[in-house]
């Protein structure tokens, strides 16, 4: 006779505090497959913990994204946010879908470049840039987005020592009834500094205001917000039109579009508050429409939003290492998943599914990583159906900063695949060795012999 | 190892205690150790029965009966007396 | 004339010191005139009362928090109505409203009628949004300032003055005398609901609550002014009576006609020495006092249920004055297999 699948035996305490789960219907449900890949075959063949990418899943997103907007608004433009997963599969697959490249640093500068991405449809925001990133910008005819007075001044001495116009933008920040502000980027709108700014471009020679970038904040679920800033950058376009009869040439709304993770200490889950992207669409085109814009010089609406395309393509897969009781009864259950490759639980309550099917019993559960550091929580309170060792898990919703922030902490860093359109299975990051590490390395002579 | 002959187990999964007036719920794996329990069957017998019906391993087995029983003296549903003398 | 049958899933049935107003919906429901209620319970929680009361409620099935999402929610009420064919469903709790109006579209092509604020009205009405709700429809509210770190409470307190009433998003409130208090509210308040906090400046005077009926086109349906006459030591009237004041009525009314408000509610108010009503809350749900609008003439239940099956629905031109409710408490004898089969199948 074949033997049943074994669940360890439990039993709880009832009180009427307790909501009940036993009996419930389909409170999760096993995610078995991605992409019509068995998850048990992925692991078996990549190793665990492992990271996967559904490339169907990116290009559903992004064409969805730009139907939102194209639909409501004549001119859009999409532009990858290098920092969010700058794997280079993964940003070819949003250039071939028409995104651009938005890099944050000289590094995703040269990255988007290997990628093939033209100088000229690569922005480049943040606050550091160095000499060499600029003039390397400068030469390529990128557009720059400028931070503050100092970069400025930079920007304006080496367009004059290398004797060619620069197309800037000026990044804004502003008061959009948002908590907290990001007033630590740019310039800000309320108190002056960003038309301050923009006079001094406008009465530069060398450098030409081609647009006006914002970028609100990250995680946002509230659309309204973009419309109030979509009105500032608007207000702020026609002074210059007032004042110096110059049209910008596009508004960049930046990202930070919510995606459909749940923030820790959010009483609903992400999937039932965050808003869909039509909506942010709708707020943001109805603003510009109705802003002072002649109708036929609508701006280009630049958008670089990273999160929200990314974060649901990707899984992190794993396994069970053990099961404990912790000293005042609550169940623990470890992990080969740790904070190390999974930053972002330190923001969200991460949804986990079981890889296999599982009966309705489930328990109150703390799941740790495997390192050997307190801080390694991936779960601090989970419902879980009873795991065995060794089997797998699945955490969703990985797709955007894990890829980007991991740590080379205690142990390496997993291999990343993906699984194209026609559900094959690409390694597109191999697995940290030993060699990669020790290829940065270096040992003073004296230190290379010892006697223990 | 002697369960509490009073405690009162439903095929729902349902367990009540009508000393203290607690109740509990059981998974099917927990109601059947505790049947055995009643059965008054040795720890060594409800383990063969575990591995016996289901696929796993003595580890594994033996580690979550020991911790079940554990559970079950925490909510004195097992005599404590009579598994101090067992 | 035989009555239609109309079957109607009521949640908040915890008739505790707390109460849901689940179970006096229910009793509303059972004295309509122009339909016979089939009553459906859906709790959260298998100490729920009204779950063991089977003389309002025919059967009551357990349905997941709202914190478990709308995916698991639709499920649930999936599996429900394939068995009882709901033709109503009337969420109590604040707590999941928003999940029943996201989720009333597609409920709607499950067969089931809902009659619930907007999404905009909703939001329009959230503690945080208070002071821009009264501004925009002319309604006096205290002065309230939204807080996300405790420390952020001193830049407003010349503004607001102590003591302050500090309030969680959804729940939860306390009075601080003083910044110790104030950051021990801010602490246990926020573990619970999350941030932000709001504080509102404390309003002195006489609390007034008003329930009532929008059509949804700006019509008042039913109107109910009460002043509570005792209150437990969690805030809930325990007496109250209902009044006539014409000033209420008219604040009531301006409320629905500016907000063109769809679905029951309850205004929490507050009267100053110089007879000002100052609108401290809007609930966007029946009150649990609600059994009083019945006793004196306007069963809001009632009319809730025909405005959600689309029915023509005369407005309450008039109440009984003189009449007021106390509320008891009951000690039911519950057989342990009822408790049983709740806990273990979710459904009795």
């Amino acid at each position: 006779m074949e033997k049943l699948r074994y669940e360890r035996p439990l039993i709880k305490r009832l009180d009427g505090n307790m909501p009940n789960k036993f009996g419930m219907r389909s409170d999760y449900t096993p995610k078995t497959h991605i992409e019509g890949v068995a998850v048990k075959d992925l692991i078996k063949k990549y190793g665990s913990p492992l990271f996967v990418i559904s490339e169907r899943q990116i290009r559903e997103n992004i064409r969805k994204a730009r139907k939102a907007f194209e639909t409501r608004y004549p001119r859009v433009q999409f532009a990858w946010s290098y920092k969010t997963n700058y794997l280079d599969a993964v940003c070819r697959t949003f250039h071939q879908e028409g995104s651009w490249a938005e890099v944050v640093s000289g590094f995703e500068y040269d990255k988007a470049l290997h990628n093939g991405v033209e100088g000229s449809k690569i922005i480049f925001n943040g606050p550091d840039k160095s000499s060499a990133d600029l003039e390397k910008a400068i030469n390529n005819n990128s557009l720059i987005h400028i931070d503050h007075l100092d970069e400025l001044y930079k920007i304006q001495e080496l367009s004059k020592k290398q004797n060619k116009t620069v197309r800037v933008a000026i990044r804004v920040n502003m008061d959009t009834g948002i908590y907290p502000m990001w007033d630590r980027f740019g310039f800000n709108y309320e108190n002056g500094q960003a038309w301050t700014a923009i006079n001094k471009i406008m009465q530069s020679e060398t450098l030409e205001l081609v647009g006006l970038h914002t970028h609100i904040g990250t995680f946002m679920l509230s659309p309204n917000a973009y419309a109030t800033a979509a009105y500032k950058l608007a207000e702020l376009a026609r002074n210059i039109r007032l004042k110096y009869n110059h049209e910008i040439n596009y508004i960049d709304m930046g990202g930070g579009f919510a995606s459909h993770n749940t923030l820790k200490g959010a009483y609903l889950p992400g999937t039932d508050i965050s808003p869909s992207i039509n909506e942010f669409a709708e707020a943001i085109t109805t603003a510009l429409i109705n802003s002072d814009f002649p109708q036929n010089k609508l701006p280009l609406l630049i958008l670089e939003t990273g999160r929200a395309l990314i974060d649901d393509t990707a899984f992190l897969l794993g396994s069970v290492i053990t099961n404990k009781r912790l000293s005042d009864g609550r169940r623990s259950t470890i992990l080969d998943i740790g904070v190390n490759i999974l930053f972002t639980s330190f923001w969200y309550d991460h949804k986990i599914t079981p890889a296999q099917p599982f009966t309705q019993y489930t328990e109150d559960t703390v799941l740790y990583g495997p390192l050997c550091m307190n801080i390694d929580v991936v779960r601090e309170n989970i419902n879980l159906p009873l795991l065995n060792n060794g089997e797998h898990l699945v955490v969703h919703n990985v797709g955007a900063y894990n890829m980007t922030q991991w740590m080379q902490f205690i142990t390496l860093r997993p291999r990343v695949v993906m699984i194209d359109m026609e559900h094959k299975v690409h390694v597109i990051r191999d697995n940290e060795t030993l060699k990669s590490l020790l290829d940065l390395e270096h040992v003073p002579d004296h230190l290379t012999k010892f006697d223990l | 190892m002697k369960i509490n002959k009073h405690i009162a187990v439903s095929d729902s999964g349902f367990v009540f205690n009508p000393v203290t007036g607690e109740s509990f719920t059981a998974n099917p794996m927990g109601i059947e150790i505790i049947e055995m329990l009643k059965k008054e069957q040795t720890v060594e017998e409800i383990h063969a029965a575990v591995l016996d019906k289901y696929h796993t391993d003595n580890t594994t087995v033996e580690k979550d009966v020991a911790e079940f029983f554990e559970l079950l003296k925490n909510f004195s549903l097992i005599d404590r007396h009579e598994t101090t003398e067992n | 004339m035989k009555r239609p049958k109309i079957r109607i899933g009521v949640t908040g049935l915890n008739a505790i010191d707390n109460p849901g107003p689940g179970v006096p919906v229910i009793r509303g429901l059972l004295e309509a005139k122009s339909f016979d209620a089939h009553i459906i319970g859906l709790a959260y929680e298998s100490l729920e009362p009204g779950i063991y009361m089977h003389d309002l409620v025919n059967k009551t099935y357990q349905i997941p928090y709202p914190s478990a999402g709308t995916d698991q929610l639709i499920d649930r009420l999936e599996y429900i109505q394939e068995k009882e064919h709901l033709d109503v469903i009337i969420p109590n709790f604040d707590a999941e409203l928003y999940s029943f109006i996201k989720l009333s579209p597609r409920l709607k092509k499950m067969g089931i009628h809902t009659f619930l604020p907007t999404m905009e009205q909703f939001d329009e009405r959230l503690k945080v949004n208070l002071p821009e709700f009264g501004e925009k429809y002319g309604i006096h509210v205290p002065k309230s300032e939204v807080i996300y770190q405790v420390s952020d409470h001193k830049k407003h307190m010349e503004k607001l003055g102590w003591p302050v009433v500090v309030k969680g998003k959804y729940y939860d409130a306390g009075i601080a005398y003083n910044a110790d208090q104030l950051t021990g509210y801010f602490n246990k308040i926020s573990a619970k609901w999350g941030l932000p906090i709001i504080l509102q400046e404390f309003a002195h005077g006489t609390e007034y609550n008003v329930t009532g009926l929008g059509d949804g086109h700006g019509n008042t349906i039913s109107a109910v002014p009460m002043r509570k006459q005792y209150i437990t030591d969690k805030g809930k009237a325990w007496g109250g009576i209902a009044i006539t004041d014409e000033k209420l009525l008219n604040l009531t009314r301006k409320f629905i006609k500016e907000t063109k408000w769809r679905g029951a509610f309850e205004l929490e108010l507050m009267k100053n020495k110089k007879g000002q009503f100052y609108l401290l809350e809007i609930n966007p749900r029946i009150p649990a006092w609600v059994y009083l609008a019945v006793g004196v003439g306007q069963n809001i239940p009632e009319a809730y249920v025909n405005l959600a099956m689309g029915k023509e629905v005369d407005a309450f031109e008039t109440f009984e004055s003189g009449k007021m409710f106390v509320r008891y408490s009951w000690d039911m004898i519950v057989n342990l297999s009822d408790f049983e089969k709740i806990s273990t199948l979710g459904e009795l």
